[in-house]
């Protein structure tokens, strides 16, 4: 299989002021981060709020400069295009499909856009494409004359899906796509994620918080710490035997709609992690249930585990 | 076992135009979780807010009955409900940051609490905050009571906010999404964290929630709510054992189960959005999304009997389960 976007060594340090007298500091928000996706298929990257997992579809979609690496879409080298060529080539879903969408705008001209911004489409061809991207994913001709605030949350997304596939992208970077939705909605969108992925060949990478969300989409999964990739392998086989003790932690904290049977204590303790204050060793010492001597002054490289598994753990 | 809270039939409208809630009925019972399940727009946070009084400017409310521990709840005076709230029925929300006040410390927040509805010196008052800190699993107390909410983390705020909310020892704990907000880990530890003061100082919990995980690994008794009616109502195990509403068997299948998934099979899902009610519909607020809807269903619902504290509004016999769409 080819690769539809290669990520190599991808790192990205933002220097903060504390304050008046204290020192700068160095947050390394993504922190040497190496993955790619095979075209057609889905990278599912999860973690907890902070993680970095935002900040690197920020870096992948061109909005943020590295600090180091690059990225390969298509085998073309993603910083070295401009904008109106990357945007032919990757796209984005956020969260918040109301934050996204021009307030004043109707909604089939807030689709056009991306193409109008080419300049290159003549009025009737992007009326055209227009028109069958609304189509595509299920909102009326008449939905597109009406304004954002007209339109229901699911709808709106699905919007903010058109207005992203109407330059018909290889990429889309779904970050958080699902989360401000209500669960009836939220599985609307999911399956419509899903068809226009096998319809039109796309490749995601899809970011959430919600693993059962990732397991139902995802194709690969990695796992996300404090910047770094801490695990990654194929959806069934991370989901069936996680090998990190975080992915352990973060798959057990999943509320199943099992009734009877109580909250889990997953054991992760209060210390949430900073990403201005990495600790030494390996990132995730001080919560981890297991960690011995070794763990807090060494730091683990990856280990591959399986033809496409990866984990960075002593203990693993 | 005797109820804690009882409302029945309870309606609220804003300017006579939006009815959020009508005629929602639910117990909760001494010392059980009882959530209150639906999506947005649903009225389960009004609901809430109606019980402790605390509408919206041009919210109103009526209720055939609204009792608390024995006391009538609507035909008290603002001032005798004043002294109810934070005292005998405490409230969390779903961001901690923006109920705690960010210009004053932990502590002086915390300690109002206690001096404001039992007396007392500060001194006691931030002695109790401390060990009730201690209670909620923060660590180092006597820091953290002289600390800015800005200066604590997303799920330390929301163990500061349920401290805050235990100062009195009250009856009634009200939780409106107090997880939301979180990230899964720190939401299972709040969760264990409430699962264990239910136990251990026998509080009630009336917790708001979209989530049916939480509701399946919390909730002792549930009441699914839709466009304002409580539309089946049932002891948590039965109602995920034998859901009847056919919104409660369509939310049921949405959800992703982790282990369970068919990854070339699409979820289950709703059509459709939730209708605008005004005042004056009659009939099933489902059946413009409903698969069995008829025209029997533009009239009164009847409330069917599924099981003991089993019910459910809707046109359809128990365990229709071998019905066809129609």
């Amino acid at each position: 299989m080819t690769a539809a976007i290669e990520v190599e060594n991808l790192r990205c340090e933002f220097r903060v002021h504390t304050g008046l007298m204290s020192a700068e500091k160095r947050v390394v928000a993504v922190d040497d981060v190496t993955f790619s996706v095979p075209a057609g298929s889905v990278l599912g990257i999860v973690g907890e709020s902070g993680c970095g997992k935002s900040t690197l579809a920020r870096l992948i979609l061109g909005l943020l400069k590295p600090t180091g690496g690059g990225v390969l879409v298509d085998g073309k080298r993603l910083f070295d295009l401009d904008r109106k060529a990357r945007a032919r080539l990757i796209q984005p879903v956020f969260q918040d499909p109301f934050a996204s969408l021009n307030p004043r705008r109707r909604i089939k001209d807030i689709v056009a856009l991306p193409l109008a911004a080419q300049g290159t489409f003549s009025r009737a061809e992007i009326e055209r494409r227009v028109g069958n991207i609304l189509e595509r994913v299920g909102l009326s001709a008449a939905m597109g004359e009406r304004m954002p605030a007209q339109l229901s949350g699911g709808q709106r997304q699905r919007a903010a899906i058109a207005r992203a596939l109407v330059l018909e992208p290889r990429i889309v970077i779904c970050d958080e796509p699902t989360s401000a939705l209500d669960v009836s909605v939220q599985a609307q969108i999911l399956n419509l994620l899903a068809d226009l992925r096998r319809d039109l060949g796309l490749t995601y990478l899809f970011i959430s918080h919600n693993l059962a969300v990732v397991e139902h989409v995802a194709s690969e999964v990695a796992v996300m710490y404090l910047g770094r990739f801490v695990e990654r392998n194929e959806t069934d086989a991370l989901f069936r035997t996680p090998r990190h003790p975080y992915t352990q932690a973060l798959l057990q904290s999943v509320l199943t709609p099992e009734p009877g049977k109580g909250v889990p204590d997953i054991g992760l303790g209060d210390v949430m992690p900073d990403p201005s204050n990495i600790p030494p060793g390996c990132r995730f010492n001080p919560r981890c249930r297991i960690a011995v001597e070794r763990c807090r002054h060494e730091t683990p490289a990856p280990m591959v585990r399986q033809p496409r598994g990866m984990v960075e753990c002593h203990l693993a | 076992m005797s109820a804690l809270l009882e409302v029945e039939e309870l309606q609220v409208s804003f300017g006579g135009r939006t009815a959020a809630v009508r005629g929602a009925s639910f117990r909760v019972e001494k010392g059980e979780t009882h959530c209150l399940v639906g999506e947005s727009g649903c009225g389960k946070s009004v609901t809430a807010l109606a019980v402790m009084s605390l509408l919206a400017r041009g919210g109103q409310r009526s209720a055939k009955r609204m009792r608390f521990a024995g006391t009538d709840l609507m035909s008290l005076s603002d001032r005798e409900m004043v002294r109810l709230r934070g005292n005998r029925i405490a409230m969390i929300f779903q961001e901690p940051m923006t109920s705690l006040n960010p210009a004053f410390t932990i502590g002086s927040q915390m300690a109002e609490v206690m001096t404001r509805h039992k007396g007392g010196t500060r001194a006691a008052a931030l002695d109790r905050a401390a060990e009730l800190m201690g209670r909620v699993g923060i660590t180092a107390p006597g820091m953290r009571l002289g600390q800015f909410p800005h200066q604590l983390s997303g799920g330390l705020r929301q163990r500061v906010m349920i401290a805050m909310a235990l100062m009195c020892d009250p009856e009634l704990l009200i939780a409106d999404e107090p997880t939301t907000a979180l990230d899964v880990t720190v939401q299972a530890q709040i969760l264990r964290l409430l699962a264990g003061l239910k136990r251990e100082l026998g509080l009630s919990i009336l917790l708001i929630t979209h989530d049916l995980g939480i509701v399946a690994r919390v909730a002792d008794h549930v009441s699914v709510m839709y466009a304002g009616e409580v539309v089946e109502r049932a002891p948590t195990a039965e109602l995920f054992r034998a859901p009847q509403h056919p919104y409660t068997r369509g939310l049921l299948s949405c959800v992703p189960v982790p282990g369970r998934v068919q990854r070339d099979r699409p979820l289950g899902s709703i059509p459709g959005v939730v209708p605008a009610i005004g005042p004056g519909f009659a009939g099933c607020a489902f059946r413009s999304r409903c698969a069995h809807a008829d025209e029997t269903c533009t009239r009164t619902i009847p409330r069917r009997r599924a099981a003991n504290a089993h019910d459910y509004l809707c046109r359809l016999e128990p365990d229709w389960a071998e019905l066809q769409p129609a």
